[in-house]
């Protein structure tokens, strides 16, 4: 970041940061607008998903950023809330328990997401009771493990009854409703037209703001100090009176249902879940998202989580043209040149920026003082 | 309770690591206000005493009494909240916390504010998160930390570290404070403001419990000494005492007649 920039963000009066606030939001809020009009809908709904992951990531933060626990099956907390509305928010359960739920069972999404929230927070306590001991790479592969077991298990579960329907999802979700107003479709507000997409749109930002307030907060209290004490040292953290237990699990359970709620957000804007969402590579992409943008800085995971959610998309529409345009056929598949650029990625960031594109308060006065000479 | 009962009271403690038995019958007791040294050779078993009793070793034998209460198998946060509180003979800070950070983490312990009150920011938490941030900046200002606040813990001196170390340990308001070494690599001018600041510690009324290997320290300082050898104690008293003690010189200087 160019200095001038860094001093104004940083060392602005109170003043400023208010006239910065009202800028940002009104940008945000003419965000889809703007995108409609210069690339067209689809980006839209790119940015919608791209909120999604940046609510992942950030849940994934507090586990991985604050209380250091490497998980690479946090995706599997997003499954669990996707499902959570799928069920209970479609005409599904009515093959496998005909006679209980003769039309499914159709809840409101208000309802389903807290509840939902709670079902994967305990999921997060689950994963976390069995890891209690293990840190660094072990941890990595049972969390890892964890998340296979859930994808597995929603891709096998249509037998004996019918609970997930395999492989092939669940569709027909209901749409999110607020009061009367569906967002699946367009709706006209003082005159102007706000299509389905761009409702989503406000909704998601209004669920990420909500996010990042929580993760603040969470930051800069007693709960969150005693998470970054567990990531530094463990048995001085013990040793401190810290129930290094308790706070791991909290840990987990707080990352899960920010996880949950994203998912449930996710079910009630495709209409449609499958197992296919929630793989490995999810994991390993919101995981990304912490590490490129800064572990344990929010506006950091937020930047990674935009520019990890925006640039497969840019991709897919530009390599091909390219390659017609230069050779008259495709030789490159996007999808491969992606990995492709990513692993690139990363090498050259763990090579020049090992603390991430947007390092951590703490780690950046670390490299200012370094550059001062001050020790 | 009355104030003659010890306030620490070890009962034969024996520890063992499969077949070595790093300490075994260990029997002491330290007494409320006082500064209690534990000296021996190197490998003696002070650094496992001392885990035992801070609950991070759970002892194969024997039990201890603190401050009324028994313990055999005592986990380190429960230590901590029945009042002891440590250092580490190798510094474990929050090496990339800042000093104050350190310090203010040690007021978890007497600190209540959950994920509610964090998320809610209510009046309760903030003055809470004042109150730790201010007895936390006293604590560096009592051992003698005067960089800013906001310095990394890694980037202090490592005078100043083991300092920090002792500031954080204060701020869980121990009964007892164990310190593992806490002069060693310091020089003559740091050892002497250690020395100060644990007599400060100790007038404030907090018992001091201290392994070291600098002998001088340790007969101007404490009040009375144990003498570990292979996991045994064997010897224990007022320092003129110890220091003529046959079995210590022994221990120390190798005996030539056994």
């Amino acid at each position: 970041m160019p200095n001038a920039l860094r001093q104004f963000l940083t060392h602005g009066g109170k003043h400023q940061r208010q006239v910065m606030f009202w800028l940002l939001l009104g940008a945000l809020l003419l965000l889809p607008f703007i995108t409609d009009a210069l690339l067209g809908r689809g980006w839209v709904r790119i940015a919608d998903f791209a909120m999604l992951y940046i609510m992942l990531a950030l849940g994934l933060n507090i586990v991985v950023g604050y209380a250091g626990l490497l998980d690479l099956g946090y995706i599997a907390f997003f499954a669990v809330g996707a499902y959570c509305y799928a069920l209970t928010g479609s005409p599904h359960l009515a093959i496998a328990f005909p006679m209980l739920f003769p039309d499914g069972i159709h809840l409101s999404f208000w309802i389903v997401l807290p509840l939902a929230a709670l079902v994967a927070g305990g999921f997060g306590v689950l994963l976390g009771a069995p890891t209690l001991r293990l840190r660094g790479d072990y941890l990595a592969i049972v969390t890892l493990g964890f998340g296979e077991i859930i994808r597995i298990f929603l891709n096998n579960l249509n037998a004996p009854f019918n609970l997930t329907n395999g492989p092939q999802g669940i569709s027909r979700i209901d749409p999110i409703r607020m009061g009367d107003i569906s967002l699946n479709a367009t709706q006209g507000i003082f005159g102007i037209a706000l299509p389905s997409v761009h409702l989503y749109f406000y909704l998601f930002l209004a669920f990420t703001a909500l996010v990042i307030v929580i993760s603040q907060r969470l930051e800069k209290s007693r709960i969150g100090r005693a998470w970054m004490a567990i990531r530094e040292d463990e048995i001085a953290a013990s040793a401190m009176g810290i129930n290094t237990r308790n706070l791991k699990l909290l840990a987990f359970a707080m990352g899960a249902m920010f996880g949950g709620i994203s998912g449930t957000l996710f079910a009630g804007f495709q209409g449609f879940v499958s197992p296919e969402s929630f793989s490995l590579m999810e994991s390993i992409m919101v995981l990304c998202m912490v590490v490129l943008g800064g572990m344990g800085n929010i506006a950091g995971v937020i930047l990674g989580g935009v520019l990890l959610a925006i640039l497969p998309e840019i991709l897919r529409h530009s390599v091909v043209p390219l390659q017609q345009a230069l050779f008259g056929k495709t030789l490159v598949d996007p999808e491969s040149l992606r990995m492709l650029l990513f692993g690139g990625a990363l090498i050259v960031m763990m090579l020049y920026r090992p603390a991430g594109l947007w390092p951590s308060r703490v780690r950046r006065r670390e490299l200012d003082s370094d550059e001062a000479g001050v020790v | 309770m009355t104030a003659t009962t010890p306030l620490l009271q070890l009962s034969s403690i024996g520890k063992q690591f499969g077949g070595l038995s790093a300490l075994s019958g260990v029997s002491l007791h330290i007494r409320r206000g006082e500064i209690y040294g534990l000296i021996g050779p190197n490998g003696a078993g002070k650094t496992t005493l001392f885990n035992v009793i801070t609950g991070l070793y759970q002892a194969s034998s024997g039990e201890f009494q603190f401050n009324g209460n028994s313990y055999q198998a005592g986990k380190p946060h429960v230590l901590a909240q029945a009042g002891i509180a440590r250092t580490f003979q190798n510094i474990r800070l929050f090496a990339n916390l800042t000093a104050l950070e350190n310090v203010m983490i040690g007021r978890h312990l007497r600190t209540r504010a959950g994920v509610f009150g964090a998320l809610l920011r209510n009046r309760a938490t903030r003055n809470e998160e004042r109150a730790i941030t201010r007895r936390a900046t006293e604590l560096l200002h009592y051992v003698g930390i005067d960089k800013p606040g906001q310095t990394l813990a890694k980037h202090l001196s490592y005078g100043e570290q083991r300092r920090l170390e002792i500031a954080r340990a204060l701020a869980t308001e121990p009964l007892l404070l164990a310190l593992d070494e806490p002069a060693a690599g310091m020089n003559a001018t740091e050892t002497e403001s250690l020395k100060s600041l644990l007599q400060t510690i100790r007038t404030g009324g907090i018992t001091v419990l201290l392994i070291e290997h600098d002998v001088k320290l340790i007969m101007g300082l404490c009040d009375r000494i144990a003498v570990l050898d292979y996991g045994k104690k064997i010897a224990e008293g007022v320092p003129e005492q110890v220091r003529k003690d046959a079995a210590v010189i022994a221990a120390y200087l190798g005996g030539g007649n056994e």
